[in-house]
C-alpha cells in the first residue's frame, strides 16, 4: 500500500545515446503489481478528471493489483484506442497524475508507466495470436453511444484525411460499428506524426504499426500517397463517402525570422525529424542524407524541441538547446527534460537567437544571441521575455534546428474555400467536430493548432459518435 | 495487358538522351488531376529517398504519367536499372502549382538538360491554343539533347544550341536569346527551365530588356506538402517553398546565389551513396 513511487527502468544515458532503442524499458509484472497496490482507488477518482478521454483508471489499476491483465486491458481499451501510445507519450504530469492525491505521499501513482504495461501486455498477446490489438477489445457500451446499432448493414462509407491519432481512433470508433472507413494519408507510411515526428527511442514505430495493423484487421482501408487537395479534392470525398473527417494534423513549421535562416545547415524540427524518422537517415547506409556531428542549436523548449536535441545527440552532436524562458516555463513533457539533461544536452536559458551567423559557402557557422529576462505576464499567464538591452553575444554552430511550434498546413482550406477556419488556419469545429459544411468534420491538431496525442483522439472518438448521430437522423 | 495492372508500375521506358530515360508510369491517381508543370514525389525503392519530378506527359485514360530521369545521383541511377515491368516503391502527387501562361501572347520557352522535361507539356499545350511559342532548348553536346522532333512538331521556331557546336549553334542558351532578339523577335514573356546556374543567366539577361520571366525551381524537397522547409528559397525578399508556393517564380525575384548554395547542402552525403552505388554492381 505504502511505499514511494517505482521509477521506470530507463537504459543508462551513456550507452543510449550510441542508439535509438527505446529509452524507457517499461514495468515488470512485479513492479506494475507492486505500483498498482499504491493506488487508494478513491471514490471520486480526481485523476479521471485529468484525462481527456475519462479512461476509468482506479478500475484497471485494481485489475492490475489483482494481476487480472486481460480485464485490465479490456477497461483500458474501453476508452482509449491507442493506450501503448498514450502510455508513452502524453504528459500525464499535466494530466491524471498531475490530479493524484498520493502526489504528497511517496509520489502520484504511475499511471502512465501502468497503462503501458498494460497495453504492451495486449498487443504481444495479440501478436501471438491474429497480430491484430484493436479488435479484440470493444468500446465503451453506454446508452449515448449506442452500440447496439450496427451500421454494417447499411454500406455506410467515411473517408479520414491524414492518418495520425485523430484519424486513426475516429476510424476505429466508426469500424467497430460496422461502417467502412477509408484513410487518406499523403506521406508514404501512415501514423502521423507519431511516424514522421516523435523518434523511436521514445516510441518503438513497431507500436505504431501493430495498432495500425490493428486497424486494418478491423477492415480500415488505409490509403497511404494520396494529398487531400492536391491528389483528390474534398467535393470528390464527399461525393463518394457519406461522412468525411479532416484530421491532417498542424504541419507547417514556424521559423524564427532572423537573418540567415536559410544557411545550409538550418533546420524546421519537422524537416530534421522527418529526415531521421520517416527516412531512417540514422540508419547506416540510409539513402536520405541528414547532417550530423559537430555542435547543434536547437531552438525551443518543447517536446520537438527536445526530440530534436536527443536525436542530435544520437547523431554524435554536441548540443545545446536554447530558450528565450526559464526552466520552469518549459512546455516539454517533464520526463523528455530530464532525459535530454541525463543525455548532456545542454541547457542555455533566457537567450534568443537574432541571427544565424554564416560562411562563405552559405553554411552555419554560428549564432548572435541575446540575454533575455522574465518580465509581466503575457496572456497566456507565462512571464513573457524582454531582450537585455546590449547583451547580444556569438555561439558557434553547425547546425541549427528550429523547433518553435507548428500551425495547420492551408493546402485543405485553399481547394474548399466555403471551409470556415480561425486564427492560424485552425479549422473552426463546434464541440463534437462538425465544421461549417455539412458532412465534414474536423477533430485533432487541425482543428485546435498543435496539441497533444490524447486530445488528438479524443477529438477523433467525438467526431465518430457525431457522424454516427448526424447518420442515423438522416 | 490482363488484370489489375500494380501502382506504380513502369509501363514504358525510353531512352532520350546520353544519361536521360523517359518512364511512364501507372499512377492513376496522379493521372487524374495533374496539369501542366505540377511535379510529382516518388521513392524507387524500399528506405529509399523521396525525390521530385516533374510531370511532363500524362494519359487520364491509361492513368499514367510521365517523367524525365537524369541519372545524376543515387535515386536516379538506381531508377535507371529499373525496367518494363519494375513497379517503384511510392509515387505521390500532382503536387505545387500548374503553369499558367495564359496572360501571355508571345512566349519563348528556353530549356537547359533535364528542363526540356518542363517545357515540353508548356509547348504542346501552347501550341494547342494557337499561341505557339518561340523555343530554345540547350544542352552540352548533341547526344544530350531530346524531344528535338517533338519541339519542332509544335515550335513556332525551334533553335537548338550546345556549349560544343556538336548540334545547331555552339553557344548557351543565353547567346540565342540576345541573337533572336537582335533579329527584332518580341517577347511578353520567357519561361526557363534548367539548371540553376542557366535560369541565373537567363534571368538576369532578360532583367536588362525588361520582359517577364518565369523560372521552375527545383529545390531539395522532402514531403512536397509544405511540412518541412526543406525547399525554401528567398523570392523578393521573402522565404518561399518551392513545393507550395511554386515551382514557378518570377526569374527577376529570385535569390539565385542562396539557391545555388542551398543545392549543394549534401553533396559530400550524394557523392558517398553514389559511389557505393556504383561499387555494388
Ligand atoms: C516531434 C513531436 C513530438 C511530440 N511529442 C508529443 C508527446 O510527447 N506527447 C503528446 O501528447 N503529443 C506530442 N506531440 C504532438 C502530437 O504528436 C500531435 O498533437 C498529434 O499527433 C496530433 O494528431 P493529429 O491526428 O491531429 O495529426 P498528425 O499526427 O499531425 O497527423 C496528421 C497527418 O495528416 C497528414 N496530412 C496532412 N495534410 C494532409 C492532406 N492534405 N491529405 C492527406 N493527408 C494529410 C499528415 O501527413 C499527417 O500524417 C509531438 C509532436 C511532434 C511533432
Ligand atoms: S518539401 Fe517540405 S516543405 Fe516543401
Amino acid at each position: 500500500m505504502n511505499g514511494s513511487r517505482h521509477l521506470m527502468p530507463a537504459r543508462d544515458p551513456a550507452e543510449r545515446i550510441k542508439n535509438f532503442e527505446e529509452v524507457a524499458l517499461g514495468y515488470t509484472r512485479d513492479i506494475a503489481r507492486e505500483e498498482a497496490a499504491r493506488c487508494l482507488n478513491c471514490k471520486n477518482a480526481p485523476c479521471m478528471k485529468g484525462c481527456p478521454v475519462g479512461v476509468r483508471i482506479p478500475e484497471f489499476i485494481a485489475k492490475v493489483k489483482a494481476d487480472d491483465l486481460d480485464a485490465a486491458a479490456e477497461i483500458l481499451h474501453a476508452d482509449n484506442n491507442l493506450p501503448a501510445i498514450c502510455g508513452r507519450v502524453c504528459p500525464q504530469e499535466k494530466q491524471c497524475e498531475g490530479l493524484c492525491v498520493r502526489a504528497k505521499a511517496g509520489g502520484a501513482i504511475a499511471i502512465g508507466a501502468l497503462e503501458r504495461f498494460v497495453a504492451d501486455f495486449a498487443l504481444s498477446k495479440k501478436a501471438d495470436a491474429s497480430g491484430a490489438a484493436q479488435n479484440s477489445y470493444k468500446i465503451k457500451n453506454d446508452a449515448q453511444n449506442d452500440a447496439n446499432v450496427d451500421f454494417s448493414g447499411k454500406k455506410i462509407k467515411v473517408a479520414a484525411i491524414g492518418s495520425g491519432p485523430a484519424s486513426l481512433s475516429c476510424a476505429a470508433d466508426l469500424a467497430r460499428r460496422g461502417v467502412q472507413v477509408t484513410v487518406y494519408e499523403a506521406l508514404h507510411k501512415a501514423g502521423g506524426v507519431l511516424v514522421y515526428g516523435i523518434p523511436e527511442f521514445r516510441l518503438p514505430k513497431d507500436i505504431v504499426f501493430k495498432e495500425i495493423e490493428g486497424l486494418k484487421a478491423l477492415g480500415v482501408n488505409m490509403v497511404t500517397n494520396v494529398v487531400v487537395g492536391k491528389t483528390l479534392f474534398i467535393d470528390e470525398l464527399l461525393e463518394e463517402y457519406d461522412a468525411v473527417f479532416i484530421g491532417s494534423g498542424a504541419g507547417l513549421p514556424m521559423f524564427l525570422g532572423v537573418e540567415g535562416e536559410n544557411l545550409c545547415g538550418v533546420y524546421s524540427a519537422n524537416e530534421y525529424l522527418t529526415r531521421v524518422n520517416l527516412m531512417g537517415a540514422y540508419k547506416e547506409g540510409a539513402v536520405t542524407p541528414v547532417l550530423r556531428g559537430g555542435k547543434v542549436v536547437v531552438v525551443g523548449a518543447g517536446n520537438v524541441a527536445m526530440d530534436s536535441a536527443r536525436t542530435a545527440r544520437r547523431l554524435g552532436a554536441e548540443v545545446r538547446l536554447v530558450y528565450r524562458r526559464s526552466r520552469a516555463e518549459m512546455p516539454a513533457r517533464e520526463e523528455e527534460i530530464l532525459h535530454a539533461e541525463e543525455e548532456g544536452v545542454i541547457f542555455d536559458l533566457l537567450v534568443n537567437p537574432v541571427k544565424i551567423l554564416g560562411d562563405e559557402n552559405g553554411f552555419v557557422r554560428g549564432l548572435k544571441l541575446i540575454k533575455m529576462r522574465l518580465g509581466e505576464p503575457d496572456a497566456s499567464g507565462r512571464r513573457s521575455p524582454v531582450p537585455i538591452e546590449d547583451s547580444e553575444y556569438d555561439i558557434e554552430a553547425d547546425e541549427v534546428i528550429v523547433a518553435l511550434g507548428t500551425t495547420p498546413n492551408p493546402l485543405i482550406k485553399n481547394s474548399m474555400p466555403s471551409l470556415e477556419v480561425g486564427r492560424k488556419g485552425v479549422i473552426s469545429v463546434d464541440g463534437e467536430g462538425r465544421t461549417s459544411i455539412p458532412r465534414l468534420y474536423a477533430g485533432g491538431d487541425a482543428a485546435t493548432g498543435a496539441a497533444t496525442v490524447i486530445l488528438a483522439m479524443g477529438a477523433g472518438k467525438r467526431a465518430a459518435k457525431a457522424i454516427l448521430e448526424d447518420l442515423k437522423v438522416r | 495487358m490482363s488484370g489489375e495492372r500494380k501502382n506504380y508500375a513502369i509501363l514504358s521506358k525510353r531512352r532520350l538522351a546520353d544519361n536521360v530515360c523517359e518512364f511512364k508510369i501507372y499512377a492513376p491517381l496522379v493521372a487524374r488531376h495533374c496539369k501542366a508543370g505540377q511535379f510529382l514525389i516518388l521513392r524507387a525503392s524500399k528506405d529509399g529517398e523521396r525525390v521530385p519530378f516533374t510531370i511532363c506527359d500524362y494519359s487520364r485514360e491509361e492513368g499514367s504519367i510521365c517523367v524525365l530521369v537524369q541519372e545524376v545521383g543515387y535515386t536516379t541511377v538506381m531508377m535507371s536499372r529499373l525496367c518494363e515491368g519494375d513497379a517503384l516503391e511510392d509515387v505521390v502527387g500532382p503536387l505545387g502549382n500548374p503553369t499558367d501562361l495564359s496572360r501571355f501572347e508571345n512566349i519563348c520557352l528556353v530549356g537547359g538538360g533535364i528542363g526540356s522535361a518542363v517545357i515540353y507539356p508548356q509547348a504542346k499545350q501552347l501550341f494547342a491554343d494557337g499561341k505557339a511559342a518561340d523555343i530554345i532548348v540547350g544542352a552540352r553536346t548533341k547526344s544530350l539533347l531530346m524531344y528535338k522532333d517533338e519541339f519542332m512538331a509544335c515550335a513556332k521556331g525551334a533553335y537548338f544550341v550546345t556549349d560544343d557546336g556538336s548540334n545547331g549553334d555552339r553557344g548557351t542558351v543565353v547567346d540565342m536569346l540576345s541573337r533572336l532578339i537582335e533579329q527584332g523577335k518580341e517577347y511578353d514573356c520567357v519561361f526557363a527551365v534548367g539548371p540553376l546556374g542557366m535560369m541565373k543567366a537567363v534571368s538576369e539577361f532578360t532583367k536588362a530588356y525588361g520582359i517577364p520571366t518565369v523560372v521552375s525551381m527545383n529545390s531539395l524537397m522532402v514531403d512536397g506538402t509544405g511540412m518541412c522547409g526543406c525547399c525554401r528559397l528567398t523570392v523578393g525578399g521573402k522565404i518561399k517553398y518551392a513545393c507550395v508556393d511554386g515551382p514557378e517564380f518570377d526569374g527577376h525575384a529570385v535569390d539565385f546565389d542562396e539557391a545555388i548554395k542551398r543545392s549543394r547542402m549534401y553533396k559530400e552525403q550524394e557523392a558517398e551513396h553514389l559511389c557505393r552505388l556504383r561499387g555494388e554492381k
